[in-house]
């Protein structure tokens, strides 16, 4: 046998630098309540959800990971051609071939990276950060740029009162790079596969070559108390497990990033986490929806522009979603 | 030792109190959780998932759509308890 040469990678990986970008339309409860029967006090309630951004034909899944990716890029204190690796997290670019990360690799003129895309729901944005970490602890990159883009209203049934008022659109992107100690902590991951029907497209594309035209474009439904109970008590476990893999306890966390999925579940997390008062928690819904993979790096973003949450700080991040999935883990604010 | 009914009306009364703010004397068997108590979807699971805990019991969520009433699930715990 050959002696194969040890890779040759950073002793730790951090992220450097992230960046969002939110579509300029801004769709408050009002619109949506003209396909519903519905009340803007329903949906507060049911959801904290008051307005959500919803993209524009312009605002393309590549166009806006370009743009969040620049702002990332920048805050990273980069230079494009450093980035050796573009990982994008969508479920709902509608061109499975090419990936979309080649194009968005080529558009902020990254050269030559290795460019791919994943399939991880809500979770998406941590099995990509896993992922790149993997990559730079190995020396297989040297940066890596890690997206999560949506356009969810191009999978939403606006004439659902369940789930009209939920989704939103936008990018958010870090920087992966080398670090001299651990400033990523172990990832608690993994899937629930006998909950897949649990939230789910409704027909799958071939339903239009096989069938005919189904009645409605497919959309996200899901069922909603199943979610939320799942959310709510088993990802409170998960989000324990890796504070516990990360030898965080709780007057070491600053700020808490779970996936902007609805501020119920948000509420009932931190109550069941029993996180102390000092504890930041992004509560990006409000505005936003839920944008799925962009949701955790979108609220990063906004805590660190507000000043809620600054460099140095010790955040749990956890998403979980479609699948179903889930990744949680300790990182170090940029 | 396995609760009395009064007891799991009881219990549920505390849980209903500190989940969804209604008072304690509101609570009664007759009494629906959605349209006399004001118990969204989202609070009955963290309802469910509170008297599982304090009943020792499982309630799996084809089942929580059943549980109408206050008597619904002390009926319900009362039979599945262990």
């Amino acid at each position: 046998m050959s002696k194969i040469s040890p890779s040759k990678g950073a002793p730790y990986a951090r992220i450097m630098g992230v960046g969002g970008y939110r579509p300029t339309r801004v769709v408050p409860n009002e619109v949506i309540l003209e396909t519903i029967d519905s009340s803007d006090e329903w949906i507060r309630s049911r959801s904290g959800i008051a307005s959500r951004h919803w993209a524009s034909p312009e605002e393309t899944v590549a166009a806006m990971s370009i743009e969040a990716a620049g702002k990332a890029i920048a805050d990273a204190g980069v230079t494009p051609e450093q980035i050796d690796a573009v990982i994008v997290s969508t479920v709902s670019h509608f061109k499975q071939t090419p990936a979309i990360a080649t194009e968005i690799a080529h558009g902020i003129g990254a050269g030559k990276p290795a460019a791919f895309d994943i399939s991880a729901g809500c979770a998406g944005f941590g099995y990509g950060l896993t992922l790149a970490k993997g990559m730079i602890v190995d020396g297989s990159a040297g940066h890596v740029l890690v997206i999560g883009v949506e356009r969810l209203s191009d999978l939403t049934d606006l004439t659902d009162r369940a789930t009209a008022f939920l989704f939103g659109d936008g990018a958010g992107a870090v920087v992966v790079g080398p670090a001299k100690e651990p400033m990523m902590g172990p990832t608690v991951w993994g899937s629930e596969g006998d909950k897949a029907q649990t939230i789910r497209q409704t027909e799958p594309w071939t339903a239009y070559r096989d069938g005919g035209r189904p009645e409605k474009f497919p959309a996200i439904a899901q069922e909603g108390q199943s979610v939320f109970r799942w959310a709510v008590f088993e990802m409170a476990k998960v989000a324990q497990q890796a504070l516990d893999a990360a030898g965080i306890g709780p007057a070491d966390l600053d700020v808490f990033i779970p996936h902007q999925a609805n501020m119920r579940i948000i509420d009932s997390m931190v109550k069941t986490l029993k996180l102390p008062e000092s504890v930041t928690v992004a509560r990006d819904v409000e505005t936003t929806g839920n944008t799925s993979a962009a949701s955790i790096p979108l609220a990063m973003e906004r805590l660190l522009a507000t000043g809620k949450a600054k460099s140095g700080d010790t955040a749990l991040v956890i998403g979980f979603g479609a699948g179903l999935v889930y990744a949680a883990t300790v990182v170090t604010l940029p | 030792m396995a609760a009395t009914q009064e007891e799991i009306v009881a219990g549920l009364a505390e849980i209903v109190n500190e989940i969804a703010g209604i008072p304690v004397e509101d609570v009664q068997l007759d009494k629906s959780f959605t349209d006399d108590l004001d118990v969204d979807s989202l609070s009955m699971v963290e309802v469910v998932v509170a008297a599982e805990e304090r009943f020792d019991v499982k309630i799996p969520d084809d089942d929580v759509k059943e549980l109408k009433t206050v008597g619904d699930a002390a009926d319900y715990i009362a039979k599945h308890q262990s």
